[in-house]
């Protein structure tokens, strides 16, 4: 099992670094050029040389990349040669010109607002979605499951953003129950953090929920055909334990699979969640950025969710060893 | 030591049981007005093919038919309560605990993801508050007496480690485990292996001796049922045809549809030109069970029945012996001369 986890671990960091080298080609390749940005209209070719030769843009794509790891392992100093050297500490992830801040500090100055978001609709979601697709599994056909699978397909086919302008209209601006959303960290004011993100985990719960719904329903009617669960029924256990013990935890491996990696996607930033509710994530710095051209930061969002996304697919994987004992045989 | 206890119910003594199912293209009838009895220490078995409605009679004895999905009527009397009319947390103290099942296919019969050890004891904590050290100290010595290796060291493996005959083994110690005085086994060999599935119906018979039983053994395979049976029940069409001893099924058989299936079992001890002799035909729906006689389809006999009454009139059970019935329209000496002939092209003698 130990020899498993490394195994995975290697090839994790191995795919990590291709991944960062693919990334970095590709925004290469992009026609924007990052010296324009950073003397707007004072830009003469003479400035964009000079600036691009800062940069490290001048250099062939490799070297850059060479470059660009060196500033992840070692740091990194941009325009060395120059009066005004910039220095990048590692891990060096970029130096945004545009915003004069380096990528990192950037990206930790919004993901707290991003994992907030998501940890909170996650458990949300997560709740709603297992307990009601249960229920509904032990209702099979009858207008308890009815309801509740209509409601999670409306719930499903809304998008984000009309929910979340819904709930601002009616919550915050007819109803004034809530006041309007302005983050804070939950450590300096926890009242008004509670108060601006309860209607985003709310809307980000109701759209994933709706999947889960459906996903716990399926599989719980699959298991609760199993010969086990006959077995479980033969021995005289109470049926609340049949099904927790017993149903739930054989259907769980493909919720355990989806959750995972729609948590991982959500570190990356809800982008429209963020944008209604203006919370400061990395949804809302990744659209920015995009509008900006700002390559550097691009780069560097790209690889932290792309890393989230690896990780999580890791601990899903090693969750299954957990919950499924045939799995550790295998591995 | 004497006693009398002819006076008394029967241990187990089910009447008119039938269930239903509804379903949008009809009602599912799987089982038509069953009834048998069965002792402590006995053997009934019930033999047919599949979907004559065995497994769900066993089921209904058990309480493990839903009754939301389906309708169950009729009577159980087990030990002098009615297992039909009773609850379900009724029901559930008895599973498990006076009586218990095994099914045919252990390879999924078993939870995947608990070892065994822990499937064992949560048998003895459903229905006894013992210390855990206690249920561990049974399970352990149930997996000895169903005769697994090691039994203190398997008790920690997962069924995945198991082979399907020692599956089927860990079935039956969690079957056992309370001392059922009824256990209900439905095809309890048919996935295994021919060597192995002796095996297990020994080890069914010894554990039944060793616990004063009553053993319903569901089962196709007559070879089996004349081995270790008392009496026998042959169902069709949700229906049982022919009840009686395993010496009356056998080598007296009356009903026409025991008749096919004794023709029908592949014989080694004769060497034979042609081929096997399968009842023509199929199993009738069960959501239109034929009028009359269910297996008036498929009878060859029907014509020697004089006012189709096989097609028109359901059949009584009658008794043909002491403790042998039939559910037949044919005359007593047209049943005969069948079986008879049956018999004859069996290698056995007839009556």
């Amino acid at each position: 099992m130990s020899a498993y986890v490394v195994r995975r671990v290697i090839s994790m960091i191995i795919l990590l670094l291709l991944l960062t080298l693919v990334v970095f080609i590709l925004f290469s390749l992009l026609p924007a050029d990052p010296a324009r940005l950073t003397c707007g209209k004072g830009c003469t070719p003479a400035v964009l040389e000079a600036n691009r030769h800062k940069l490290g843009f001048d250099l062939p794509v490799l070297q850059q990349y060479w470059e660009f790891m060196k500033g992840l392992f070692i740091g990194r100093i941009y325009a060395a040669d120059s009066p005004d050297p910039v220095v990048c500490n590692a891990p060096c992830l970029g130096y945004s010109f545009k915003r004069g801040e380096e990528v990192l500090v950037l990206i930790k100055d919004r993901l707290p607002a991003t994992v907030w978001l998501a940890l909170g609709a996650f458990i949300l979601w997560l709740a709603a979605g297992i307990s009601v697709g249960v229920y509904a599994a032990l209702r099979r056909g009858r207008w308890q499951d009815k309801t509740v699978m209509g409601i999670s397909l409306a719930g499903y086919s809304l998008p984000s953003f009309f929910l979340g302008l819904m709930a601002i209209f009616f919550i915050v601006i007819r109803l004034q129950l809530l006041p309007y959303p302005s983050y804070v960290s939950p450590f300096e004011d926890p009242i008004q953090f509670f108060q601006t993100m309860l209607l985003p985990w709310i809307v980000l719960a109701i759209l994933y929920a709706a999947f889960y719904m459906r996903l716990t329903r399926n599989q719980m009617l699959e298991v609760l055909g199993e010969d086990y669960i006959r077995t479980a029924r033969a021995k005289g256990l109470p049926e609340r334990i049949v099904i927790r013990k017993h149903a739930l935890r054989a259907g769980l491996t493909p919720i355990v699979t989806a959750a995972g990696l729609d948590l991982a996607g959500l570190l990356g930033g809800a982008i429209i969640t963020e944008s209604i509710f203006s919370l400061p994530g990395l949804g809302s710095l990744a659209v920015n950025s995009v509008n900006d051209a700002d390559l550097p930061v691009i780069v560097g969002i790209t690889l932290v969710t792309a890393t989230f996304i690896i990780v999580a697919n890791l601990i899903v994987d090693l969750l299954y060893a957990v919950i499924d004992p045939r799995v550790r045989l295998v591995s | 030591m004497t006693e009398i206890s002819n006076v008394q119910r029967p241990f187990l003594e089910v009447s008119d049981l039938a269930v239903q199912f509804p379903t949008e293209d009809g009602i599912v009838h799987a089982v038509d007005g069953v009834s048998f009895s069965i002792e402590r220490g006995q053997t009934l078995a019930i033999v047919g093919e599949s979907g004559s409605g065995k497994s769900v009679t066993a089921q209904a004895v058990m309480g493990l038919i839903n009754k939301r999905n389906a309708d169950v009527s009729g009577q159980a009397i087990f030990d002098g309560e009615d297992l039909v009319a009773m609850s379900d947390e009724g029901l559930r103290k008895l599973r498990g605990s006076k009586m218990a099942m095994i099914f045919q296919d252990p390879m999924s019969s078993l939870h995947p993801f608990y070892r065994i050890g822990d499937q064992l004891t949560e048998a003895v904590n459903a229905h006894h508050k013992v210390s855990k050290a206690d249920a561990r100290e049974r399970a352990i010595e149930m997996l000895h007496k169903v005769g697994i290796p090691l039994p203190a060291k398997r008790f920690d493996d997962y069924p995945h480690q198991f082979s399907g005959g020692m599956r089927q083994r860990v079935m039956i110690a969690m079957a056992l485990i309370n001392s059922p005085s009824l256990l209900i086994a439905d095809e309890p060999t048919t996935a295994l292996d021919v060597t192995v599935q002796a095996q297990i119906i020994e080890l069914i018979s010894q554990l039944q001796q060793e616990f004063d039983t009553a053993v319903i053994l569901i089962t196709h395979d007559l070879g089996i049922v004349a081995e270790v049976a008392d009496e026998v029940a042959v169902m069709y069409g949700a229906r049982i045809v022919e009840r009686g001893s395993v010496d009356d099924i056998f080598y007296h058989p009356q009903m026409p549809y025991t008749l096919g299936l004794l023709a029908s079992v592949p014989r080694l001890n004769e060497v034979r030109s042609d081929r096997l002799d399968p009842i023509p035909g199929n199993p009738p729906s069960p959501i239109r069970l034929p009028a009359g006689c269910v297996f008036n389809p498929r009878c060859a006999h029907q014509d020697q029945v004089a006012d189709d009454l096989c097609r028109t009139v359901r059949p009584a059970l009658q008794n043909v012996g002491p403790a042998h019935q039939v559910r037949c329209h044919l005359p007593a000496t047209e049943r005969q001369a069948a079986a008879d002939l049956t018999l004859s092209l069996l290698g056995r003698p007839g009556r």
